[in-house]
């Protein structure tokens, strides 16, 4: 799975982009969070505030709750703010 | 009926803004763009739509984004533009960084923007 990451949550992740390998039952972004707020403290803070945090699956918007899958590329950014 | 947004000088808060970045999610924005644009010409009976966005370091005064409609009626493109702007600034994939003399800030997504999508439900 490709993960990228954008604005202030890869400011806190510290990396746009990684390739990690998922357990089959990591099945939803709410799940890819949980494990990921384990791997370390940034990723703890940058996930602090999860509610706000917006997901794209193959770069379309998903909700949190949506299946995923190993070789999907999964995005995690706020709120957009363009125009 | 043309729109053409630029740089502030100053932000929300009044201070004095040095530059902007704006960072974008390649693909996913162009397809979030093209389906504003396919709502709109849903929505109303238009001709022709335009929308550019700009990306990168600007400056203040810059351009940032250019909406252009054309119709029969210029009501319609008046509304037409303005909804793609509303939808421009809650779902197209931008972020903007606030660059200022000593540190960087994001921008924060107004909740009147998310709001403003209301008048066209």
């Amino acid at each position: 799975m490709i993960i990228k990451y954008f604005s202030w949550v890869k400011d806190i992740v510290g990396k746009s982009e990684e390739k990690i390998l998922i357990s089959p039952d990591i099945d939803t972004p709410e799940k890819l969070i949980d494990f990921l707020i384990t791997k370390n403290e940034q990723y703890k803070k940058a996930f602090s505030k999860r509610a706000t945090i917006k997901v794209a699956q193959n770069k379309i918007y998903i909700s949190k709750t949506t299946k995923i899958k190993n070789d999907d590329e999964i995005a995690f950014f706020p709120p957009v703010t363009g125009g | 009926m043309n729109f053409l947004g630029t740089v502030r000088a100053k932000n929300k808060n009044n201070k004095n803004i040095l530059s902007m970045t704006i960072e974008h999610y390649p693909v996913m924005t162009e397809n979030e763009i093209l389906k504003i644009a396919e709502k709109a010409l849903k929505k109303w009976d238009i001709n022709y739509i335009s929308i550019i966005h700009r990306i990168g370091k600007l400056f203040p005064k810059d351009k940032i984004v250019y909406v252009g409609v054309s119709s029969k009626h210029r009501q319609n493109a008046f509304n037409a533009c303005n909804f793609i702007m509303d939808y421009l600034k809650s779902n197209a994939t931008f972020w903007k960084l606030e660059e200022f003399e000593n540190k960087n800030k994001w921008v924060i997504q107004d909740k009147k923007e998310i709001e403003a999508l209301e008048k066209w439900s």
